[in-house]
């Protein structure tokens, strides 16, 4: 058994353990810091090993590692780097997030990572169950915060829900083609001429059983609430790593085991993402609560990457790998800022609250004013090139009424965006927000800044999603 | 024989099922379940099916009817209450469990297993060679074949368990917690005075009564969690008051 495909993750689980052993060991009320420390240092060694893991399957056809999963595991690495980042600062009345809370990132970032790895359906609802598990307790984690239970109790109840679906899903495929693993399902589903119905309902339970863990319409129910209620480091988690590794079990399980079939589930996934995208920018514009909004725009965000898993090609699987990337840094950003709007030590998130930032304080107003911008999608920004990418793929693969969709959605999503850029610039001036904690404005100016010269860094990103792509194919 | 053990296994079970659902203490009904539990494992065991006997015993008579027994006697629940409507939907519940019992009954009837059905994975057993038991096939294949879930899923577990003390061990200030060295460290003259007392006569008439000499909190210290480096100071404190009181 070659133990070295998953060293990553080994790595991390261990580090996982002792820096949990670590916290617990530790004198209650100082534990945050170290363990968060340790927690950033793990993630960093594990994207070194990431980097460095070997292609193969392995684990008797549980595991598989390709440029793909690496591509994917990278990103949900960042993302949850950037959560424990921006948490440090964190303070709820006073008081830091318990030290369970790095710790938890820890274990959903391993089951994203191994979602992004899987090679049978077991691996895959293993490392989903992983990671959700570890998510609904980060939302709750400010038990004392009403908002915060409500929102770890939606989430956990829809999710099981969620889950169920999915089990039931994988449940018919397996009752079809009597084994778990992708090749052999692949194998299986070229080799029979008319598809049973049994599995393409399995299918379909799949696909809605993912597509609420990516948060897509019509599953997108719980997600205002959730995000809203949950501490704004949680958030700025949930908007990363884990959609990342649902896109990943998306966009293999599709082409994939049910590659062959892709004129059935193509229409869905189609109708999937026009309806995020129009939902996600026409639902946003009465919210006047910034965690709200981001919530929207992450249910729209997710429509547009969904666009290129529509276009059932590599160009498409490559635009949607870039566009979770820009996703990646202009989402980090802006929650670098959400998570400085804080007034004598409370936190407030009323887009009104941000009024004049631009003569308060400058620096974090341009920060927003850039990833807003990005989002929107305007040209020398990172939210550009993921939309020129997907809609190219589109283009090609002949979806013109999604891209027609697409098209008025960025558009109605742009006066969403732009009147936060509004508020901030050129409204009177509100009370100035307190001094941002060090980590905190260290992560906006990053992100800010790699929004900003992502130009830079698309040669090699795109070449990475391209490989990604072509591994996925196979 | 093995014909009427089974028999017995089966009245037994029916029995305690019914008196689950019909005993009025339900404490009782709770400890019915238990015995309903354990003759369902006598069947398994008949059955051949000892993992799935050894599990029942376990997860269901040591998990699960405990926490049952939990909640019946520790939560404040008024059953006749709940026990109103029982005339009232007797009729209806019995539909329902004759509707059950004949859809039972018909696909009883007609079970048999698909001819083009694949058989299951069963890697890693053929080398073993002989007869192979349940539980051994069961762990050859969880601690070879999928090893990388197995401790995945242990992962998930304890996932399980940071979020329940996470989320519900609270640190009460009024709340006290032994400090186990001390409490270990107490011998019985310290806290219990034994007197020899005439026939006929209390304690109050020789000078005093049975009683522990001070109080539980010398070896307690405030709060939900210990913490550490406060215990030893916060404990001396306690006593020098403890002693100035007296």
């Amino acid at each position: 058994m070659n133990w070295m495909l998953a060293l990553p993750e080994l790595v991390l689980a261990v580090s996982g353990l002792v820096v949990l052993s670590g916290g617990v060991l530790t004198k209650k009320g100082h534990a945050f810091l170290p363990t968060a420390a340790l927690t950033i240092a793990a993630f960093v060694a594990t994207i070194f090993l990431v980097g460095l893991s070997p292609d193969g399957v392995g684990y008797h056809g549980l595991f598989q590692v390709d440029a793909f999963a690496r591509f994917i595991k990278v990103l949900a690495l960042i993302g949850a780097i950037v959560a424990v980042a921006l948490s440090v600062g964190h303070r709820d009345e006073g008081h830091e997030l318990p030290f369970e809370m790095p710790v938890l990132v820890l274990f959903s970032t391993l089951g994203a990572m191994v979602m992004a790895s899987s090679a049978s359906l077991m691996t895959l609802f293993v490392g989903l169950e992983l990671s959700s598990l570890s998510i609904y307790v980060l939302c709750a984690i400010e038990r004392d915060r009403p908002q915060a239970a409500e929102s770890g109790l939606k989430y956990f109840i829809l999710g099981s829900l969620a889950s169920g679906l999915l089990l039931y899903g994988i449940s018919l495929v397996y009752g079809f083609a009597g084994t778990l693993s992708y090749a052999p399902i692949a194998a299986e589903i070229n080799s029979v001429g008319a598809l049973p119905l049994g599995l393409v309902i399995g299918v379909v339970f799949m696909l809605v059983g993912l597509a609420f863990k990516l948060s897509a319409v019509p599953f997108h129910m719980w997600t205002p609430d959730v995000y809203q209620g949950a501490p704004t480091p949680v958030t700025a988690y949930m908007a990363g790593a884990p959609k990342f590794a649902a896109f990943a079990l998306i966009l293999r399980v599709m082409s994939g085991p049910f590659g062959a079939m892709s004129p059935r589930w193509q229409i869905l996934v189609e109708v999937i993402a026009a309806m995020s995208m129009l939902f996600g920018s026409f639902a946003a514009i009465p919210q006047h609560n910034i965690k709200r909004l981001m919530a929207y725009s992450s249910i729209g965000h997710m429509g547009y990457a969904m666009m290129g898993l529509a276009a059932a090609s590599p160009a498409g699987t490559t635009g949607t790998l870039v566009y979770l990337s820009t996703y990646l840094v202009m989402n980090a950003g802006t929650f670098g800022v959400i998570e400085a709007m804080r007034r004598r030590g409370q936190e407030v998130d009323e887009i009104s609250d941000l009024a004049g930032l631009g003569r308060t304080n400058p620096g974090m107003a341009l920060i927003l004013a850039i990833c807003m911008f990005s989002m929107v999608g305007v040209p020398p920004l990172a939210g550009f090139f993921g939309k020129f990418m997907v809609f190219a793929a589109a283009w090609q693969a002949g979806l013109y009424p999604l891209i027609f969709l697409g098209a008025v959605s960025a558009v109605v999503g742009a006066y969403y965006y732009l009147r936060v850029v509004k508020v901030a610039w050129f409204d009177a001036p509100a009370a100035p927000f307190d001094r941002p904690a060090a980590s905190v404005s260290f992560v906006s100016i990053a992100m800010g800044l790699a929004t900003v010269l992502f130009l830079l860094g698309l040669g090699p990103i795109s070449d990475a999603a391209r490989a990604a792509a072509m591994a996925l194919v196979g | 024989m093995l014909q009427l053990i089974f028999y017995v296994f089966a009245t037994i079970l029916v029995a305690s099922g019914a008196m689950v659902i019909s005993a009025r203490n339900p404490v009782h009904s709770v400890l019915f379940l238990i015995l309903a539990f354990f003759n369902a494992a006598g069947l398994f065991l008949l059955a051949g099916a000892e993992f799935l006997a050894m599990i029942l015993v376990i997860v269901y008579v040591g998990a699960v009817a405990v926490l049952f027994l939990f909640v019946v006697m520790m939560l404040d629940i008024d059953f006749t209450k709940m026990r109103e409507g029982l005339q009232k939907y007797a009729p209806f519940g019995a539909a329902v469990g004759c509707i059950l019992f004949a859809e039972l009954v018909m696909a009883g009837l007609h079970w048999m297993f698909s001819p083009v059905m694949p058989l299951p994975i069963t890697g890693g057993l053929g080398q073993m060679g002989g007869p192979v038991t349940n539980t051994g096939a069961l762990g050859t294949l969880i601690y070879t074949h999928y090893l990388l879930l197995f401790q995945l899923c242990g992962l998930v577990l304890l996932v399980a368990m940071i979020g329940a003390i996470t989320l519900t061990l609270r640190d009460r200030p009024t709340g006290r917690r032994q400090i186990i060295s001390l409490q270990h460290e107490r011998k019985r003259a310290d806290t219990l005075e034994m007197m020899d007392l005439p026939l006929g006569q209390g304690t109050d008439a020789n000078g005093g009564f049975l009683r522990p000499h001070d109080s539980y909190y010398v070896t307690a210290v405030p709060g939900s969690y210990g913490v550490p480096e406060a215990v030893e100071e916060e404990h001396e404190e306690l006593v020098v008051r403890e002693g100035e009181e007296r």
